[in-house]
């Protein structure tokens, strides 16, 4: 048994008063491909938050790599794990190749600056997700899909052990929701990259993901493989709606 | 000027040039054009003096080169009362360049300026005070105006900062509006001391107009000193501002602490606004136009924006006070908000995407 790359041990937190993550334990294995899934208001950006550092648990403990969040520097961090947003917004017009650069921040030299090797691998990145065609365009100017698989491509020359997405695909047509989940479950296979994701459509996370973690106000209410934690009681019970809908 | 609208259909992969040969190409025709503003704005005014006397006069002082047939009222204009004022328009310059990119970044808003937390108001206020008060007081030439101004624009942005302190992310939106509100408090102290001032009432007009007038080598000293104490560590920090292009959030997930690059970045840039805005006045544009150009040129990148920013807005100034001293002294503020609105103006339409907020 490998030691878990991510591991939250009772792990409560919420904002002020109000308490979104109910005693949460979840331990995840290097290369392992996880969907996060549950209603609005589960609790799922919250636990994202929690495991990159950025919100601070009021009980309960968060390890990235063996070692306390707590204790890591954002650099630290930022070197182990990338994070894909929803959406992004940029102040000033940037090119789609200067936007995906800055995946290699964390690696920088704050004095230096970036060497031929960040340039390699944000060429890798632009290859791999065929951001190719979109070369020298504003990425203000892109479709909201495009602009996500710009902050894929982003994550992807961040070159982190662990991606964390929320919602990889809410904004792509089908053909790039297919495109995306290959690239993440070809990611995971190919460089043992472990990949967790926020994921509302749940025929593709049940497709792509081998393990599916069930949320549902604030607490984990099933974790396995997508038939036994996405059963049809339990999609009828935790999102209200008929299985034959969403699974058929 | 370069646009950065090439047609999608362009596959060359990542480009090199893009990122490599043009910011090296601007920054030596700006250096270039650096030299340029110095020999002319030394040269120029009421008084000509050739290139070559201003070189031996140069020469002659600053390495001992024997000074061959210039007179010494030349050498006394060129070297007590030009020199001086080109040196400290280019500091003054490249500190609101840099400051105004700081903020643009620091603030994700393309309309932000060197003066957009209330340090122009802060400094307002204080020069005026400082008119008004009966006292004459000079250490190293610096008077109670420029210390006034100086701690006013300071305690402004400090106020600003506490004030709209929430501690946490996405604090920007609130320092802005604090900024905003604590900007109109002072102006309503400004125009007070105006109205009470009568004949002060010119200097105080003087100075939110800006002048290099008064330069002297001491003050130029003063000025270059904090300047480029604030402005070097900015430098420094081209990393944190080009994280922060995609949000406070994003930029934590690129190993930024934004809340202590934050904390740094808007000292070091309120440094450099105070010092510049203590020996010159309020000279606008400069900080808001020269960052965009450069970006227009370069793209977002802080690493080539800062650098360049520096570079152009040294020129721009020596330039503007130029024409300001030939048409007869008018405000030299004057001559950037004539050269920058337009300027302003024109790229913004020339750019497809515009500036959105």
């Amino acid at each position: 048994m490998t030691d878990p790359i991510v591991d939250l041990r009772g792990v409560r937190a919420g904002y002020g008063s109000r308490r979104v993550l109910d005693a949460v334990d979840l331990s995840i294995a290097p290369g392992e491909r996880i969907a996060l899934v549950g209603p609005n208001g589960a609790g799922k950006s919250t636990l994202l938050r929690v495991l990159t550092g950025l919100l601070r648990p009021t009980d309960g403990e968060v390890r990235l790599d063996g070692r306390p969040v707590a204790e890591r520097s954002r650099e630290s961090i930022a070197r182990l794990v990338a994070v894909v947003p929803q959406v992004a917004s940029l102040p000033f017009a940037a090119r789609v190749e200067e936007v995906v650069a800055l995946g290699r921040l964390p690696w920088e030299d704050p004095l230096r600056g970036p060497r031929p090797g960040d340039r390699a691998a944000v060429a890798a990145a632009i290859e791999r997700v065929g951001l190719g065609r979109l070369l020298g365009r504003d990425a203000r100017e892109l479709s909201l899909g495009e602009r996500q698989l710009v902050l894929l491509a982003l994550a992807v020359a961040q070159s982190t052990r662990v991606v964390v997405l929320d919602e990889p695909t809410v904004h792509l047509d089908i053909r790039h929701q297919v495109d995306a989940m290959e690239l993440l479950a070809g990611l995971n296979r190919r460089e043992g990259t472990t990949v967790l994701a926020v994921m509302h459509d749940l025929r593709l996370a049940a497709r792509f993901f081998p393990r599916i973690v069930v949320f549902a106000d604030g607490r984990l209410v099933a974790d396995g493989p997508p038939e036994v934690a996405l059963s049809p009681e339990r999609i009828r019970h935790v999102f209200e709606v008929d299985p034959e809908l969403v699974l058929a | 000027m370069a646009t950065r609208t090439e047609p999608a259909a362009a596959t060359v992969p990542v480009r090199a040039t893009r990122t490599l040969s043009r910011p090296v190409a601007l920054g030596v025709v700006g250096l270039f054009a650096l030299v340029v503003a110095l020999v002319a704005g030394v040269g120029l005014g009421s008084v000509a003096v050739s290139p070559a006397d201003t070189l031996g006069v140069l020469g002659h002082r600053l390495f001992g080169l024997p000074a061959a047939g210039v007179s010494p009222a030349v050498d006394a204009i060129v070297w007590d009362l030009r020199l001086p004022r080109v040196l400290t328009a280019m500091v003054v310059g490249l500190g609101l360049a840099v400051a105004g990119t700081t903020f643009q970044g620091l603030l994700r808003n393309p309309l932000a300026d060197p003066y957009v937390l209330g340090t122009a108001s802060g400094a307002a206020l204080g020069a005026a005070i400082a008119v008004l008060i009966p006292i004459r007081v000079a250490i190293l030439e610096f008077g109670l105006l420029n210390a006034l101004a100086f701690g006013g624009a300071l305690a402004a942005i400090a106020a600003v900062y506490r004030l709209a302190r929430t501690g946490g992310l996405g604090a920007m939106t609130n320092l802005l509006l604090t900024g905003y509100a604590l900007g109109s408090l002072l102006a309503a102290g400004l125009a007070l001391a105006m109205y009470l001032s009568g004949s002060a009432l010119r200097q105080i007009f003087g100075y939110l107009l800006g002048s290099f007038g008064d330069a002297s080598w001491a003050r130029l000293g003063g000025a270059l000193v904090l300047v480029l104490a604030g402005s070097a560590p900015i430098l420094l920090r081209a990393r944190s501002l080009n994280a922060l292009l995609l949000g406070e959030e994003a930029a934590e997930h690129l190993g930024i602490d934004v809340r202590r690059e934050r904390r740094t970045l808007l000292a070091l840039g309120s440094l450099v606004t105070a010092a510049s805005v203590a020996v010159s006045g309020l000279i606008g544009f400069v900080g808001l136009v020269v960052p965009h150009v450069v970006r227009l040129a370069v793209g977002p990148n802080a690493r080539l924006v800062l650098p360049l920013a520096a570079v152009y807005g040294a020129v721009l100034m020596a330039v503007a006070d130029l024409v300001a001293r030939l048409l007869g002294e008018i405000p030299v503020g004057v001559v950037t908000a004539v050269i920058g609105a337009p300027f302003f103006l024109f790229l913004l339409r020339r750019t497809r995407s515009g500036y959105e907020l």
